[in-house]
């Protein structure tokens, strides 16, 4: 049996500096919306998450 | 034993014809070739063995035979359960999963479809034993009892046939549209896509469908998520997928227009063809234990008539 997270945030690619860590996912900050991009990719390459764009330069990648 | 040699021996041919009818090697790949061919149909000889001998038994006037049968029954659903357990153990290395009401439902056919050979084989020796009390020559019961065989086969077949989401839904060409990130298919909200790339492969290559129930009965039986599952799947598999397990993103997924109770499913194949794609959408079974019809009941013929 496999086991694992699921429905869950791994990792918050972001544009906004003045955003803040307060819960399990850390945020990566993105110089610009290329750096953004890429860093999303490979950080949901590594994970096997799933890329979600909430908008506003802010990208979060979700485990399902 | 020696009267009853011919009967047996008719009996078990017609119910393991019973059972290899039905074991028909398609694109499912199920149940896989050559060893799990193999066991089935040595269950279906067991199967039509057991049956076969039940109406010698009797004629003998030997009742207690008859509990070999729930020993036989006990036996095929362990069958069931067998079929369950190793189409779990391979289902996460699906890459379209089947989904758990799929599964179900192939575990549910291989147990029938034993009981298919057990009842063809008491059938055509039943048939056989009914021509020995009237007193037909050996060969003229012979074919009595191959007739009735294929009859019952025949009918048994009717009986156990699947129907296809083509029976109860029209499936049409969708257009995959962007809103922001959120992948749009004929106004529903699919998923959301977050990478840039994804999108434009989703918009170069891939393909749509939306899935329009007949009757609210239909509604209810696109609605149910096995179902859906099935479809995912089954098209996941005859188009084959532009995906790899870490591509998360072009997972085909059906979703329910919450208004209508139409179905739309975006995938990226690898051969994007839409009446591929369409014919495989068609051609996917109607799962049993999706079944629903909320028309027959009290409530739905009171919201039939209102």
């Amino acid at each position: 049996m496999e086991i694992g997270l699921k429905e869950f945030i791994i990792a918050i690619v972001t544009l906004n500096k003045d955003m803040v860590n307060s819960s399990t996912a850390p945020i990566f900050y993105a110089a610009n919306e290329e750096h953004l991009e890429r860093l999303a990719l490979l950080i949901a390459k590594t994970t096997r998450g799933m890329v979600h764009d909430l908008e506003g330069g802010t990208y979060i990648i979700v485990k399902h | 034993m020696d009267k009853h040699f011919i009967t047996i021996v008719i009996s078990v041919i017609l119910g393991v014809i019973a059972r290899t009818y039905m074991m028909r090697i398609d694109y499912r790949q199920y149940p896989t070739y050559p060893q799990a061919y193999l066991s089935h149909f040595t269950l279906g000889v067991i199967a039509a063995g057991l049956g076969a001998v039940v109406i010698p038994a009797i004629t003998e006037k030997e009742y207690v035979a008859i509990t070999f049968l729930a020993i036989a029954a006990q036996h095929f659903r362990d069958v069931r359960s067998m079929e369950r357990e190793s189409l779990d153990n391979i289902e996460p290395t699906e890459l379209v999963p089947k989904g758990t009401a799929y599964i179900e439902d192939i575990a549910k056919t291989f147990e029938a479809r034993n009981y298919m050979a057990i009842i063809t084989a008491t059938a055509t020796g039943t048939a056989m034993y009914i021509g020995e009390v009237l007193e037909i020559p050996i060969l003229l019961r012979t074919l009595l009892g191959i007739i009735v065989g294929v009859i019952i086969i025949f009918l048994l077949n009717k009986m156990l046939q699947t129907r296809f989401v083509a029976d109860i839904a029209e499936i049409k060409e969708a257009e995959i549209t962007f809103e922001g990130p959120i992948l749009t298919i004929a106004g529903v909200g699919v998923m959301n896509i977050g990478l840039k790339e994804s999108r434009e492969v989703f918009l170069a290559n891939g393909l749509a469908v939306e899935m329009i129930p007949k009757d609210p009965n239909a509604v209810a039986v696109l609605s149910n998520i096995g179902q859906r599952q099935a479809i995912q799947h089954n098209v996941a598999i005859q188009l084959g997928i532009r995906k790899d397990m870490d591509e998360p993103d072009f997972t085909p997924i059906a979703r329910r227009n919450p208004e209508n109770g139409n179905i739309v499913m975006a995938i990226v194949a690898m051969e994007p063809d839409m009446e591929c794609l369409i014919e495989a959408v068609k051609r996917t079974p109607v799962l049993e234990s999706s079944k629903r019809k909320p028309l027959d009941s009290y409530v739905g013929e009171q919201i039939k008539h209102s």
